[in-house]
């Protein structure tokens, strides 16, 4: 009984290992993104590590994700997607939305 | 200049739409506006000192801090707010109307008071925090100095308040006799699209399945960064692309306030008509 228990545990986290969600690193130094798009699969769970390399606080923002969140100076911050349609979808660092460096999309195909 | 004018003018429009709508609804309340003015500083205490500590913040329960926090406050405004226009609005209505009994107004205005102090306070707190970490950011950085990021801050901020303001005054002018309906409404709608921003923050911290995202793209229609779409967000939560969640939020937030109200009015007849 107790093997089969762990036998049923082991093929569980085995199988939450191989489920665990695919990461994607964005970075952000002299306020500009890097890179430019992402491409990430569609219809699943992914996370967005955003990586900010500037002294100075940032906000990842996207209107079309519905996703919004203050990256502090120097560190990083992980930002849950999905799952989405295949397409196009923009993002911002917020305090320089002007900027084009500062824009950026989310490629989901 | 221009950036920080019109970032501080966004999130500013937001906290004074709310202000001015909670300024109105609590109309006839004694002393309400030094309640208002302690709501405003005490959000502005509380937006540099969750601004400077951001970074702890950020970091707790395991990277969701944040959201947890922003939900943490916008589901505080939703109590209050619905506890504003359940118990409160029968009560405002007929202070306004009356003006007498001053020994019931002063105990029912503590607790409406209490009300108007806190939803002032969070509606500052949220939107202030965003706004003190980037006018950090412009003053720190070496592209802007010091002296234009405030001159750019405060223009933002009195266009925002200006905005806030016009509100106020237009509201005004609407006849006593739908006044507290129509103040009832917004304030409906501003508890419904903050639940709506709960649901928002609860998906990205991934607590809750977002349940379709987008449910529909009217974005090409009526753009959220639009002046128009700025203004419907802050007023009934107009999303140009929401998740189902956040519909779902809305929806049952609305519904559940709307019947309270209408439970209250019912049983404030019933009781008039069995005194009689």
């Amino acid at each position: 009984m107790k093997r089969l228990l762990s036998v049923a545990l082991l093929s569980f986290v085995a199988a939450s290992v191989m489920a665990a969600t695919e990461e994607f690193t964005l970075t952000i130094q002299n306020h500009a993104f890097a890179p430019k798009e992402v491409k990430i699969p569609a219809g699943k769970k992914v996370k967005l590590l955003v990586v900010n390399k500037d002294a100075t606080p940032a906000e990842f923002e996207s209107k079309p994700l519905g996703r919004e969140k203050v990256i502090p100076g120097k560190s990083a911050a992980t930002i849950n997607l999905g799952p989405l349609k295949p397409g196009r979808y923009a993002f911002v660092e917020e305090y320089h939305e002007n900027d084009a460096a500062a824009q950026g999309t989310i490629v989901v195909e | 200049m221009f950036a920080a004018a019109l970032i501080v003018f966004r999130e500013s429009l937001e906290a004074s739409l709310i202000i001015s709508i909670m300024a109105a609804a609590t109309r006839g309340i004694p002393s309400r506006g030094r309640w208002m003015v302690s709501g405003v500083l005490a959000g502005l205490l509380g937006a540099a000192l969750v601004a400077s500590s951001m970074e702890g913040i950020s970091m707790l329960a395991s990277g969701i801090g944040q959201e947890l926090f922003n939900a943490g406050v916008l589901t505080l405004a939703v109590g209050m707010l619905a506890w504003h226009n359940i118990w409160m609005s029968v009560h405002g209505r007929e202070m306004a109307a009356q003006a007498q009994n001053a020994a019931r107004a002063i105990s029912e205005g503590t607790r409406e008071r209490s009300v108007i102090f806190l939803v002032v306070a969070l509606a500052v707190l949220r939107e202030g925090s965003e706004t003190v970490l980037f006018l950090y950011g412009l003053a720190t950085g070496s592209e802007e100095g010091l002296r234009t990021t405030i001159t750019g801050g405060l223009s933002g901020l009195a266009a925002g308040a200006l905005v806030g303001g016009l509100l106020y005054a237009g509201l005004l002018r609407i006849p006593l006799r739908w006044f507290f309906s129509i103040t009832g409404i917004l304030v409906l709608l501003l508890a419904a699209s903050m639940a709506s921003q709960v649901a928002r923050n609860l998906i990205q911290a991934d607590l809750l399945p977002s349940l379709g995202a987008p449910l529909w793209d009217t974005s090409a229609l009526l753009s959220q960064s639009s002046a128009a779409g700025t203004l419907l967000h802050g007023l009934i939560g107009y999303d140009a692309q929401p998740a189902g969640m956040q519909l779902l939020f809305y929806v049952v937030v609305l519904v559940a306030i709307a019947s309270g109200m209408f439970w209250v009015a019912q049983r404030g007849q019933s009781g008039r008509l069995s005194k009689q």
